[in-house]
């Protein structure tokens, strides 16, 4: 596969590296707020 | 039955919730296939392998604007009818939309570096893509910096229409100026240039997978905020009994 991307790997990979850890950041940051919010109100609810 | 019938929150929970784990699925697919189909497409004449950029650099554009679009039709439902939801969904779409333009500046300059020679260029679409990036910076920490919530809606609302001008002007730059290094529109529904189907399809498949990752995105964050406001309710009325 990098024999494809020839002279222009560096930047090929970069761009898509660097996007592919800020989505999945964004993912990960979401489902993790999700979480704990639903957490955080299943324990209030339970407490009144 | 009413539009306005979803901007109650009970309603709007059960809706979402019940519609989420389809679109999500439906995100989950676009997106690895059109980025997948991407990724193997052959080498541009002029571009090589660089044009695999642009399967990232494009849908992250067109959301980076899309997205504040729809953070000004949300804020001025607040403003307008005080809806509570739609400011709520308002917040929640920016932390996507400040990563989708983060994606497309950075893709291009990736993109630019081997292109034009050079990472950066103050080119209209640049600068104005850049401003947009600031801009969601400055919504989030207006939020985040004010205790009152409908303070805050309201502040936000104000910020996010001055911020529209240069939603707008990222948009149309290229059609406003002539002496920009940024090309014009990838895809156009207007006569002349067209794009190869070899990368137009995949592209567009890329596009509706970013739209429904969006999508999957501002739902659930927009759950999240329902959840924290009706937790901070609970807790107030706890502290007041």
């Amino acid at each position: 596969m990098m024999m494809e991307l020839g002279r222009y790997a560096v930047p090929v990979l970069t761009a898509w590296g660097i996007s592919a850890v800020l989505i999945v950041g964004l993912i990960a940051q979401t489902l993790a707020a999700s979480a704990s919010a639903r957490k955080a109100l299943e324990e209030v609810e339970r407490r009144g | 039955m009413s539009i306005w019938e979803y901007a109650n929150p009970v309603k709007f929970m059960r809706v979402s919730g019940a519609a989420l784990p389809w679109i999500a699925a439906a995100a989950a697919i676009c997106l690895p296939a059109g980025l997948i189909w991407g990724w193997m497409t052959p080498e541009d004449y002029k571009q090589g392998a660089t044009v695999k950029i642009m399967f990232l650099h494009v849908p992250a554009a067109m959301m980076a604007i899309n997205i504040w679009v729809m953070m000004l039709a949300a804020s001025l439902i607040w403003l307008i009818r005080r809806h509570h939801v739609s400011a709520l969904a308002a917040r929640a779409a920016a932390p996507v939309g400040a990563v989708m333009t983060l994606v497309a500046l950075v893709t291009g300059a990736v993109w630019g570096q081997p292109m034009w020679g050079t990472w950066w260029e103050w080119d209209p679409r640049l600068t104005s893509f850049l401003i947009l990036f600031l801009f969601y910076l400055g919504y989030m920490a207006l939020w985040g910096a004010i205790e009152n919530p409908d303070s805050a809606a309201d502040l936000t609302g104000v910020l996010c229409l001055v911020g529209s001008v240069f939603a707008l002007l990222s948009r149309y730059a290229v059609n406003f100026w002539n002496q920009g290094l940024h090309q014009g529109a990838s895809l156009s529904i207007a006569p002349g240039e067209r794009m190869s189907t070899v990368y137009k399809y995949p592209l567009y498949l890329c596009m509706l997978g970013f739209f429904l990752l969006f999508l999957t995105l501002l739902l659930l964050r927009t759950r999240t905020e329902i959840r924290r406001r009706r937790t901070a309710a609970l807790l107030a009325r706890e502290v007041r009994a």
